[in-house]
């Protein structure tokens, strides 16, 4: 397994670009505390998205009926997908069936979860994703970097050597305005051309059979609007009870995201496009997540609404960048979806945190972020993920310290041979913490013999 | 077992212990809805003018450059703006393009958010009219300022089939280094009307 | 008259004594009635750390059967606690005393103001100091208000170390971003706990800090490692060894 400090590696030797990416993160964190200072009641609003959240996964088989029902009443047609070969599949035959060959897409963490975009790609379809930042990378062949700001790690002249190559635009022009306005151009093309559109969703309503898709660039309605076949993918995780229930979800989603108070857009789909061939498709995928309901300590995973304000926060993910983690979702939230998913693959995004729980105290419903990364590295353990070194080396030093007398002479061993070390043993290769940082001063004396001399 | 019921099968047996709907708390309200509205939809980068009637609306809307030098322009309000687009005689929602200036109607407002809901059913034979335009003005009747979106929940009566949308200013991206850009797919520019007598 | 138990974390008593020291003065000087028992070693959190959960647990036990017949015990160190508290139920529940020890176990400052009840801090400390919050002792023992966490303001800390006569807190511009010490993340991730480490030694020596002041001494030794590397003029202290010259009432 290639862990996360090897593959932070190449990110965290060019420390001018560390630094630009943490304080371009810590920013938008920045922007995500003022709005919350401006809502008394935020605290409150996250409990109770807590809450609905729980509430609706000890329901979530009953909902999604009560979804598929109403929705079907809107004339939405509902797709189950056991995983993402199967949810691939079914997008493919959607627009195969009609012959499509061009699709626009929206942002979906769970079609890039699934690997859809290759999967239509080696069967004809042409994808184009629409969100500014998935088009970016889109072009330059990368998977995003944050679920939220998919090209966060990307300097606008990065961008603009892009655009030059892909959209001709003026050789060394990286004014973002500008380059946006091409992008804007280029994608309206697209738009215009594309046969279906493709969305993820944000939250699907049981209670009314619809879905609620929210974006700040528009893409997701012109997509939508435009060509007749929309087809909205979703995780099963994404219903919520009632329409009543966006109230609490929507006044924290964007505020935790992006710091905004609201999308631009936040819109509500519950039927095709009223045109001649107006279709809606609604995919719904399970692709583990019943696995991980029934999973106690992390079950709570499944609350999550993808607005990235654990990645935003987290100091490890601000210094090691998205693409340290190897999977579709980065960060706290991703350090718990991916070896849920594979434990072997993952098992070192675990302990990739130092447990500080910014991230817990971000997310908006609740989830007990650092609680869950601690419990899993026991699963690891348990699992026998983590190397025999490791554990062998932890069960010699809990020898140790269940002994006082061994604890005591292991500790005046320490004191007394480290100070006496030469400097090129004491810090060589193998110590890790040596590397850049001085061991701490090894004092004669331990606490306990020192007590012994201190008068009552 | 076909996908369906193997997932909700499996979504049963996996289940964790009901466990309740919570109240909602209670969310803000504020002294001038209309004043925090105006602030809100101002900081979201959309023009927000109060005015007194709807012929007012014509003559505020004659100061803005992307309306005077409009050569498309389409208007759901009759007697708002010198439509020159036929909506209902486009047979298709991509002839569209080219579409300078949309003015369509807001049902109400959420002042904690500067957000316009506007029901699927106002925004004429082609839905796509608010995102494909390259301006879009908004025209709300005044005393419609809900303050939260809880509120707006209350309010909203989602047609069904059909389709509904909060709008909140002009459609932007941050996605090159964070910088603001107004307009990226949809509308490069938002005004926002507020018609009718002054609040007290 | 309560009895309290004095926890050293293995790592003070071995390599901060003189923080095991001004813990216990301070509690001393107060009229408390302090125990070190002598057959403690460490709360196991190193291996809980790793998730080598069944070797923390004899660690635990030991834990419980030193500690648990003290009316309070105390430590200068959140981490420590936070794993008493927060943590050893895994192992403990159920057990005789532990319901008990779990909730008469305090780190330091919170002991001071929710139990000693100290309202007046005199002394001299003429130095203008950072406060590092380290992130057990802030978010799982809230001995203040973190960034994140939309409620009113309060530092326990701050309330203790404020009062000194001369002493400058100095506005640090991320003042409870991690340090990157993280415990066995320390090593296993070394290049991001030294990036860590060493932007919020930038953001103290910005704010004008001579002294970098801190409740947990795992945080102050991954911080004073890099001071020394890099040859800093900083100096960390435990808030215990800045209370030490104090009197407090």
């Amino acid at each position: 397994m290639i862990g996360h400090a090897e593959k932070a590696a190449p990110f965290v030797a060019d420390e001018q670009r560390v630094h630009w990416h943490d304080q371009a993160l810590w920013f938008v964190r920045l922007k995500r505390d003022r709005q919350a200072e401006s809502i008394p009641e935020w605290e409150a609003l996250r409990e109770a998205a807590a809450a609905i959240k729980a509430h609706t996964l000890s329901r979530i088989a009953d909902y999604l009926e009560e979804f598929e029902h109403n929705a079907s009443a809107n004339g939405i047609q509902v797709h189950w997908a056991r995983d993402g070969a199967e949810h691939n599949a079914i997008v493919h035959r959607i627009l195969a069936d009609r012959g499509f060959t061009r699709l626009v897409k929206s942002k979906s963490m769970l079609t890039e979860e699934c690997h859809l975009n290759p999967y239509l790609e080696a069967r004809g379809i042409e994808v184009t994703d629409t969100d500014l930042g998935e088009r970016i990378v889109q072009l330059r062949h990368e998977p995003p970097s944050h679920i939220v700001l998919p090209a966060i790690h990307l300097k606008k002249e990065d961008i603009g050597e892009l655009f030059h190559k892909e959209l001709g635009t003026a050789e060394g022009a990286s004014d973002p305005k500008y380059l946006t306005e091409a992008a804007r151009s280029h994608l309206r093309q697209k738009f215009m051309a594309a046969q279906a559109g493709l969305t993820g969703v944000n939250f699907a309503i049981a209670e009314t059979g619809g879905f609620v898709v929210c974006t700040n660039e528009g893409n997701a309605d012109m997509g939508t609007s435009l060509p007749p076949v929309h087809i909205a993918c979703m995780g099963i995780e994404k219903i919520v009870p009632r329409a009543q229930d966006l109230g609490i979800f929507l006044r924290l989603l964007a505020r935790s995201a992006t710091g905004q108070p609201v999308t631009t857009y936040t819109t509500h789909f519950h039927g095709p496009l009223s045109t001649p061939g107006g279709e809606l498709h609604v995919v719904i995928v399970d692709n583990g997540r019943s696995a991980i309901l029934g999973q106690e300590t992390f079950r709570r995973s499944l609350s999550c609404i993808r607005c990235g304000a654990c990645m935003n926060t987290c100091p490890v993910f601000r210094r090691s960048g998205g693409y340290s983690y190897g999977y579709t979702v980065p960060g706290p939230i991703g350090s718990l979806l991916a070896p849920l998913r594979d434990p072997r693959k993952f098992g070192s995004l675990p302990f990739a945190s130092s447990l500080c729980g910014s991230c817990s105290d971000v997310c908006p419903v609740k989830i007990d972020l650092h609680h869950e990364l601690y419990a899993f590295r026991q699963e690891l353990v348990r699992q026998k993920v983590v190397p025999l070194s490791k554990r062998f080396a932890m069960a010699a030093m809990s020898a140790v310290l269940a002994r006082p007398w061994a604890y005591r002479m292991a500790g005046s061993l320490m004191r007394g041979i480290v100070p006496r070390l030469p400097r090129a043993f004491g810090y060589g290769p193998w110590n890790a913490w040596g590397r850049q940082r001085e061991l701490p001063p090894m004092p004669q004396q331990s606490f306990r013999d020192l007590i012994k001399k201190e008068s009552k | 077992m076909n996908s369906r019921d193997a997932i909700l099968d499996s979504l049963r047996r996996n289940a964790p212990p009901v466990s309740p709907l919570p109240e909602a708390p209670t969310a803000i309200t504020y002294a001038d809805p209309e004043k925090q509205f105006a602030e809100a939809f101002g900081s979201v980068g959309g023009k927000f003018v109060r005015v007194a009637s709807l012929a007012e609306v014509n003559t505020e809307l004659g100061k803005f450059d992307s309306y005077t030098q409009a050569g498309k322009i389409a208007s759901l309000i009759p007697d708002v703006g010198r439509a020159n687009v036929d909506l209902a005689a486009l047979k298709d929602p991509h002839q569209l393009e080219g579409l300078d200036i949309a003015i369509i109607a807001g049902e109400f407002g959420v002042a904690e958010n500067g957000a316009v809901w506007v029901p699927g059913s106002t925004l004429g034979p082609h839905r796509a009219i608010f995102v494909v335009t390259q301006h879009l003005v908004l025209i709300v009747p005044a005393g419609q300022i809900v303050h939260n979106m809880q509120q707006a929940y209350d309010r909203i009566r989602l047609e069904r089939p059909g389709f509904g949308i909060f709008i909140s200013g002009p459609s932007k991206t941050a996605d090159i280094e964070q910088a603001l850009v107004m307009g990226a797919h949809g509308a490069r520019s938002c005004s926002l009307f507020l018609v009718g007598s002054q609040a007290r | 008259m309560p009895k309290v138990g004095l926890f050293i974390p293995c790592y003070v008593d071995q390599l901060y004594p003189q923080v095991g020291l001004a813990t216990l003065r301070v509690l001393r000087r107060l009229g408390i009635d302090v125990d070190f028992p002598e057959e403690q070693t460490c709360c196991g959190q190193p291996m809980a750390n790793s998730g080598c959960a069944e070797y923390a647990r004899p660690l635990a036990e030991r834990f419980l059967k030193i500690f648990g017949k003290y009316d309070h015990v105390v430590a200068p160190s959140g981490s420590c606690v936070s794993m008493v508290r927060n943590h050893y139920a895994q192992w403990l529940e159920g057990k005789p005393d532990f319901d008990h020890l779990r909730t008469t176990t305090f780190e330091l400052c919170e002991y001071l103001v929710d139990i000693a009840r100290v309202v007046k801090v005199e002394g001299d400390f003429p130095r203008k100091v950072g406060l590092h919050m380290s992130c057990h002792g802030l978010r799982e023992l809230r001995l203040g208000r973190s960034s994140e966490v939309m409620v009113k303001p309060f530092n326990k800390v701050r309330f203790l170390l404020g009062q000194l006569r001369g002493i400058e807190l100095v506005e640090l511009t991320r003042f409870d971003e991690c340090c990157g010490f993280g415990g066995t993340f320390a090593v296993n991730e070394e290049a991001v706990s030294c990036l860590m480490g060493r932007d919020r030694i930038a953001d103290h020596e910005k704010a004008g800090a001579e002294v970098i002041a801190g409740f947990d001494t795992s945080c102050l030794m991954h911080l004073d490692g890099l001071i020394r590397r890099q040859n800093k003029p900083l100096r960390v202290m435990h808030v215990a060894e800045i209370l030490e010259g104090a009197r407090l009432s």
